[in-house]
């Protein structure tokens, strides 16, 4: 049973009604390997229709964070909610409205562009013919209709992070993860495809959680999550974020809060 | 909470959902077999080198006298037939399970988990689609056989195909069970040592158990006591149209164990979550 009429068209929806319900809530989150604490109750949520960049150094706690979003580990305490749906008590409702694009590619590489949408459909549920026919239009959207049928393997690292967006779509979830998606990609690639998720967030109303290092993939519209150590130093909107710092832009802010050096390709 | 999370989200999956599901998980599992030429070629070189070689040179010392299902004497290579089929669905059970661990360090096994469905169905899925690889092995072995003279009566080739399912399922859940413990690829040649050749030998692929028992009690209660013993007796009978009621308890038993246990260890809250991060963490 597929389910399009209401989920293909979410910018229809109210926004006073979408703001009431958070599309991603983290509510005092921790998680500890053995002794080491990666997570220290992390609290903060994405709105509907919103870019939230969520904003650390390697090693800050963003991959854990994802991993406990997405049912990778259990939660050791805390809760996590996606659209009012308790990941671990209702996962199946509440993955159902969640894409996600992995940090590490997670394509099969030897099978064709529509082969590995039409497999990611399939775990969906999605028949065969409506997932044919999302396929073909996504394909289309990201510009990689003529190479459908070619092996995942020959495509540029731009196009495969271009695909990997497009299958975390095809289920037409309302919430899309994106660990450093951009992380080896050249200056064209990576405007590219921070250009097209943007889209996402106006023209159809996705809530986007975009976990980054680098401070140009901000922009000041977007709500901001300083994650480090484990810990959230710092949220709200860009602006108040810098502001409250007592900083003129990202990067000093990022820095006074963390007490970090400057980082190479911050650039913002 | 707010009406747009119940209006947007159906409750629970139907039966198509879960049909689209499996027959995915089967599809791209196939796909990748055959794009792995290689896997499969060596799929059957493996039992034929035993077949063409080893039974060849092993016929005049091994004297195999009338047991059930056998009805006449019969040539050391229709002994082994069914332990090689064996065989092939341990080694495929465990190449799955490989495929697995690669899958967990590359992210692949990442993608599986996120779907909506539940996980122990997905897993489910995942097993049985690596059953129907063995399956394509298995048949494609006994026509290769057919002509060194392995000729089960013709219904056997349709009688032997639940046992081999059984079968593949239990050595493909034991494969997932050891997957979920491992970490990283390298650990793999260990349990190609440790369970594969142990579990191969110790049991009555290569010989008849009564001959192990002359040889030595202990050793014959070692193998009575190995699940992939039954395996083999099961197809062993299931190829001449029989059933070894044992043997089907045994393996139905240890499939269910088996994978219960690997579902359980592919539990987000228990078994992944215990160890640390798969990837670099950051």
């Amino acid at each position: 049973m597929t389910n399009p009429a209401p989920i293909a068209e979410p910018q229809q929806m109210p926004r006073l009604e979408a703001a009431a319900v958070p599309a991603l809530s983290i509510d005092g989150v921790s998680h500890s390997y053995g002794p080491r604490r990666a997570l220290v109750n992390v609290c903060f949520n994405v709105q509907p229709a919103s870019f939230t960049a969520l904003l650390g150094l390697n090693g800050a706690g963003k991959s854990t964070l994802f991993s406990l979003i997405t049912r990778l580990f259990g939660i050791q305490s805390g809760r996590i909610g996606i659209f009012g749906h308790d990941i671990s008590r209702t996962p199946g409702e509440a993955l159902r409205l969640l894409g996600v694009v992995f940090q590490p590619r997670t394509l099969d590489l030897d099978l064709s562009l529509t082969q590995n949408l039409l497999y990611h459909a399939a775990l969906h549920g999605i028949s065969r013919r409506e997932a044919a026919a999302r396929s073909a239009e996504l394909l289309a959207r990201i510009g990689l209709t003529e190479r459908a049928g070619s092996k995942v393997r020959d495509l540029s690292g731009g196009q495969m992070r271009r695909l990997e967006i497009a299958r975390a779509l095809l289920h037409r979830p309302r919430l899309l993860l994106l660990d450093e998606p951009t992380v080896g990609l050249d200056v064209k690639a990576r405007a590219d495809i921070i250009s097209h998720v943007r889209q996402l967030v106006t023209e159809q109303g996705i809530g986007v959680l975009w976990a980054t290092h680098l401070f140009d993939e901000i922009m000041s519209g977007d709500d901001l999550v300083v994650l480090h150590q484990g810990k959230v130093l710092a949220q709200g909107p860009m602006s108040r974020v810098i502001s409250e710092a007592g900083a003129q832009d990202v990067n000093t802010a990022f820095m006074r809060l963390t007490g970090a050096q400057a980082m190479p390709g911050g650039g913002a | 909470m707010s009406s747009i999370t119940t209006r947007d989200v159906p409750r629970g999956f139907s039966a198509s959902e879960y049909m689209t599901c499996l027959t995915g998980i089967v599809w791209r599992e196939g796909l990748r077999f055959l794009h792995q030429r290689e896997r499969f070629v060596s799929a059957l070189v493996r039992p034929l080198v035993w077949l063409f070689i080893f039974a060849a040179g092993f016929r005049q010392v091994l004297g195999i006298s009338i047991i059930p299902p056998y009805e006449t004497y019969i040539l050391y290579e229709v002994f082994i037939a069914p332990g090689l089929m064996a065989m092939i669905q341990l080694f495929n059970g465990m190449q799955s399970s490989l495929s697995m661990v690669y899958d967990r360090e590359m992210g692949n096994m990442r993608t599986l988990l996120v779907s909506p469905l539940p996980r122990g169905f997905l897993l489910f899925c995942k097993l049985l689609a690596g059953t129907a690889v063995s399956l394509l092995q298995v048949y494609a072995f006994l026509i290769i056989a057919w002509f060194w003279d392995i000729t089960p009566p013709p219904i056997g080739y349709l009688t032997v195909l639940p046992a081999l399912i059984l079968s593949g399922l239990m050595l493909g859940s034991l494969g997932m069970l050891i997957s979920s413990g491992i970490k990283q690829l390298e650990n793999f040649a260990g349990v190609m040592n440790f369970v594969i050749f142990p579990m191969f030998f110790a049991s009555s692929a290569l010989y008849p158990l009564w001959r192990v028992q002359e040889g030595s009690p202990y050793l014959y209660y070692v193998c009575q006591a190995n699940p992939f013993t039954h395996a083999v007796e099961l197809i062993r009978f299931a190829l001449y149209g029989q059933i070894s009621w044992i043997s089907l308890a045994v393996v139905g038993v240890c499939t269910i164990v088996f994978m219960i246990a690997a579902i359980y260890a592919y539990d987000p809250s228990r078994g992944l979550a215990r160890r640390g991060p798969a990837g670099g963490e950051g």
